[in-house]
């Protein structure tokens, strides 16, 4: 059978790239503070010594339209291009390639849906920051095959909170159940709070900062039972109105298992945002 | 109303780089042009819509980039920033002036904000 190298749940914050390239009166003032979290973070993915990354995240209104929504889709594809014009635009992103582990794919997706989730399915799809992001961060050579999951946390109505744990519980039991004897890696990126487009956007910190530090202490700690009792799909608005984002860390919690603390724990109180990065080796913290 | 429409407008002008300029220079007419031969216009088949249209209050927010307006009409936040950014961004001197320009014109909403389902 397949093992679970390593559980990651991250923030995605496009303007990493950029922040950390930068250079001269460019460079933010907390770039270097940045860089350093996420190479720490970095060594937590590359020590598991992966094979395949399956990578959670969501479209940005860029192939997925209001008039063809999906609520979970995963891709199955030999390869995957990456990023779009507009993100070259705002945040310099620049294109990419990834390659696709199409057994993997399909594996989830007939698993998946006889689990009893009517999982859409892409064979032409172009990922976009949500899982460039973490690939920049944590795997920059981006020379492993992925399988993309995407999560409608984006255009109601979206699915419960509930839900985005189910699934992440049913891929991890799927990924452990696959006749391979691959490494693999989960890796789904979310938000805490955020604010897009608002009143609150772009402030000195996230918009919520108490809501960030429950959040960061429920997902270290994989508190589903805490999560699950104070966040809805109405809450989510409450702390900033992109926060649905943290959907996809509930869903990471799922995969995690259910009260098991994460090996690895940082975060980074960053302008507009917090950050926040985890870590959890279902092997034994090697 | 038709939220729909107006976050399908913010989506297919934001993806297209002649259009963000067109938009910018000239939104009334590009309005006008758009709600004209794009509107119904199905975005992946070589079929059209017939039924859509945009209220006079949205086609008024649209043409005078009244980006608060569109907030207040349930314009989805996401395409609504992000399009302006591309158009707008640019002339402010400091990184994030417009964003924060953007905010405070919005300053008088707390939660709960207009409804963006569609």
């Amino acid at each position: 059978m397949a093992t679970i190298a390593a559980v990651i749940a991250s923030t995605h914050h496009p303007f990493y790239l950029r922040a950390s390239t930068a250079a001269g009166e460019d460079r933010p003032p907390f770039a270097d503070e940045w860089v350093a979290k996420i190479e720490a973070f970095r060594e937590t993915l590359t020590r598991a010594r992966p094979d395949v990354l399956v990578m959670v995240g969501s479209d940005h209104f860029h192939q997925l339209w209001l008039d063809n929504m999906p609520q979970f889709l995963i891709g199955k594809a030999p390869f995957y291009d990456a990023n779009y014009y507009n993100e070259e635009r705002e945040f310099g992103l620049p294109r990419m390639g990834l390659r696709g582990d199409e057994e993997l794919s399909a594996y989830l997706l007939r698993g998946g849906i006889d689990a009893g989730f009517d999982l859409a399915f892409s064979n032409e799809l172009r990922v976009d920051h949500s899982i460039t992001c973490p690939i920049i961060t944590l795997r920059p050579q981006a020379d492993l095959p992925i399988v993309p999951v995407y999560t409608n946390i984006f255009a109601p109505p979206m699915p419960q909170p509930k839900r985005f744990v189910e699934l992440g519980q049913a891929i991890r039991a799927l990924v452990e159940a696959w006749p391979s004897d691959k490494r693999v890696a989960i890796i789904g990126t979310g938000h805490l709070s955020l604010e897009l487009g608002g009143p609150r956007q772009f402030g000195p910190h996230g918009p919520d900062p108490e809501f960030d530090r429950k959040a960061v202490e429920w997902i270290a700690a994989a508190d589903l039972k805490s999560a699950l009792a104070e966040v809805s799909l109405d809450s989510l608005w409450l702390p900033g109105n992109a926060t649905h984002g943290f959907m996809d860390f509930m869903l990471m919690m799922g995969v995690a298992g259910e009260n098991v603390r994460a090996d690895y724990a940082d975060s980074l109180d960053l302008f507009h945002t917090m950050e926040a990065y985890f870590t959890w080796y279902p092997e034994g913290s090697s | 109303m038709s939220k729909y429409l107006v976050d399908k407008f913010l989506y297919t002008i934001d993806r297209d780089p002649e259009l963000v300029e067109r938009y910018r220079n000239d939104p009334r007419g590009t309005v006008d042009w758009w709600e004209a031969e794009r509107a119904n216009l199905i975005l992946n088949i070589p079929e059209r819509t017939t039924w859509l249209a945009f209220t006079e209050a949205e086609r008024e927010a649209l043409g005078g980039h009244d980006y608060v307006a569109l907030f207040e009409l349930g314009a989805h936040n996401f395409l609504l920033l992000t399009l302006f950014i591309a158009m707008f961004e640019r002339d402010y001197a400091e990184p994030l002036a417009f964003q924060r320009e953007f905010a405070a014109r919005l300053g008088h909403w707390s939660v709960p904000y207009p409804d963006i389902s569609t």
